[in-house]
């Protein structure tokens, strides 16, 4: 062992800076999960602070809250969405992109879509405002011209399952579909010749010759994606809901939760607590998600 | 192939349907811009709009003349992402580069270290205690720039197109008598530009739109990364209009949402920018990815 070491010794040492990063913020962080057993206190540290009595404690206050039921169910429920709507939209504007014949036509429409993907969910969180916000959202200018009602969209929890997926669409289907372009750039186009002297509409060849290319990588992606399904973009949820506490119930999920218990009431244990439980379950998910995702095709998991 | 006349309508439609969709990607971004050339008086009675009724600047003078406000963001934005980019570029570099080699016998266990933590990590509030009480990155710049150093994907992305190179370059380099950071320096690097510049962009991009460091780690005013400011402005201009509803006159003046809309230019000004000179790599660095997940 010393032998290799020594021998590539400059290749070891160039590794160790990001070696000791990784150490810091990843797995120290993970070693950190303990404090959800504890009655943690900032003087004494993660480590010194004393054990909870009982030792589950933070969860008992966790899960006897309404709170876990329904941002569990919101977490997973909103990413059961994204997943499903996103990858038909991102699947259909790839097949679009795949099919248009003029090129500068193709990169204006792909440089549009992409763009929303550049921008921060801050300034994402002012454009709604600009189009939803009672008094002067366009959303609602429209409405009052055509005569109907104005709709204080910030207080109708019922409606943000489907505007944050108009959002969440609206941000990611340029980035999305590139991804999928990518695995049709390979495509042997004699195959489509083939298929149209054979008498193939168009549609017909989508049908069997593009979607089934397609396949893979969709459910590579998906199967990746359903292991992320406990995790959610927080910056979207926190800048598109903040503090707009009515919109709690349908729009609240697991990584606003914590953050709030965390930064707003202080109540350590409980978001230690919800924490945990989050990263446990995530870690369950990936993992599985990666070893099936393996099985159905070598190469395209982590691991 | 030659298009032939039949498929004709159906690319008409084709054009359509990708019009609509840009159109629906564009439009919020024409609508702020517009906003924030609307005369105030038109937004208090009209709303927003796609196009100002009348022109008017007063939002963007107003904003000019409180500018060190956003120029304290655009400073410290600025300067994190500069030392985050090029700090992070070069230490992924530095570790992706020797996983990619198939001589080295370590190789495997490192990718392991850099693997475990894509799979699993602690959450949100240990890792907000171990960057508080025991690294001290709380209101100091370095809490906006050390976090985000490191991320396993960049290292994976950067280790596939590194073993990539074929082997034969390495052969010849030690051939020639060129040891392993000669043959890095002088070999390897200036093959890898295109990696540099995709990778590159993806970091700086995060570092520049990135608000969350800013928001679990800093409370000082004069730390807060641009996007924050931009969230305090547009959450100030609230409070201005609300405890103006005592006073009249001056107060009347302040063009309250223009310069939400105006605020929200300027920051995301550089990035349009400069956005068609940025979307070619951007593009690369993603096709390079998606060929190996």
């Amino acid at each position: 062992m010393l032998r290799e070491l020594s021998r590539h010794k400059a290749l070891y040492l160039m590794t160790l800076p990001a070696m000791f990063l990784l150490l810091l913020f990843n797995y120290f962080p993970m070693a950190g999960i303990i404090i959800a057993f504890k009655n943690f206190n900032l003087s004494n540290g993660i480590f010194a602070s004393p054990w909870m009595h009982p030792i589950y404690e933070n969860f008992r206050y966790f899960f006897t809250s309404d709170n876990w039921v329904s941002v569990t169910r919101n977490t997973i429920l909103l990413n059961l969405l994204f997943i499903a709507v996103g990858t038909f939209v991102n699947v259909a504007l790839a097949i679009l992109f795949n099919e248009i014949r003029s090129a500068w036509f193709k990169r204006t429409a792909q440089s549009l879509t992409l763009l929303p993907y550049f921008i921060s969910w801050i300034v994402v969180g002012v454009f709604a405002y600009n189009i939803l916000n009672y008094e002067h959202g366009m959303l609602n200018e429209w409405f009052a011209k055509l005569g109907m009602d104005k709709i204080d969209w910030y207080s109708r929890p019922g409606a943000w399952p489907v505007l944050i997926l108009i959002i969440f669409v609206w941000k990611s289907v340029g980035y999305n579909s590139i991804i999928y372009l990518a695995s049709l750039t390979g495509i042997d186009h004699t195959l489509y010749e083939s298929a149209t002297i054979d008498g193939a509409t168009k549609f017909q060849q989508i049908r069997y010759i593009t979607v089934p290319l397609l396949r893979p990588t969709i459910v590579v992606l998906t199967l990746l994606a359903i292991g992320h399904i406990m995790n959610s973009d927080f910056g979207m949820f926190y800048s598109l809901v903040g503090d707009s506490a009515q919109l709690y119930p349908t729009v609240d999920v697991i990584d606003t939760f914590v953050f709030r218990s965390l930064k707003g009431s202080g109540d350590m244990g409980m978001s230690a607590a919800a924490s945990f439980y989050q990263s446990v379950l995530a870690f369950v998910l990936v993992y599985f998600s990666n070893r099936v995702a393996r099985k159905y095709e070598s190469g395209s998991a982590l691991f | 192939m030659k298009p032939r006349a039949i498929w004709q309508p159906g690319q008409l439609v084709l054009h359509a349907v990708l019009a609509l969709m840009s159109l629906f990607c564009l439009v919020p971004f024409i609508i702020i811009l517009s906003s924030s050339m609307t005369r105030e008086m038109d937004i208090l009675s009209n709303g927003y709009n796609l196009y100002p009724k009348h022109f008017d600047f007063t939002a963007y003078r107003y904003l000019f003349q409180r500018m060190s406000v956003v120029l304290t963001g655009y400073k410290v934005t600025g300067l994190v992402t500069v030392i985050g980019t090029i700090g992070s570029l070069a230490i992924s570099a530095m570790i992706a580069y020797p996983i990619s080699l198939r001589r080295l016998k370590y190789r495997r266990f490192i990718s392991g270290y850099v693997l475990v933590t894509l799979l699993f990590n602690g959450g949100m509030v240990p890792w907000y205690i171990v960057c508080v009480k025991y690294l001290h990155l709380h209101n100091n710049l370095w809490a906006l720039i050390m976090p985000s150093l490191v991320n396993g994907f960049n290292i994976f992305l950067m280790r596939n197109y590194f073993s990539s190179i074929p082997e034969e370059m390495h052969e010849s380099a030690k051939i020639d008598g060129a040891g392993e950071l000669r043959t890095l320096w002088s070999v390897i690097l200036p093959l890898s530009v295109p990696v540099f510049a995709s990778v590159g962009l993806f970091i700086a991009l995060a570092y520049w739109n990135d608000w969350w460091l800013g928001l679990m780690l800093i409370d000082k005013a004069s730390l807060q990364p641009l996007q924050l400011m931009l969230r305090t402005i547009v959450s100030n201009v609230d409070y201005l209009a609300n405890s103006s509803v005592l006073s009249t006159g001056a107060d009347q003046m302040v063009p309250r949402e223009g310069v939400k809309m105006a605020a929200t230019i300027v920051t995301i000004g550089p990035i349009i920018f400069l956005y068609p000179f940025l979307q070619k790599y951007f593009v690369k660095g993603l096709m390079m990815g998606a060929v190996k997940g």
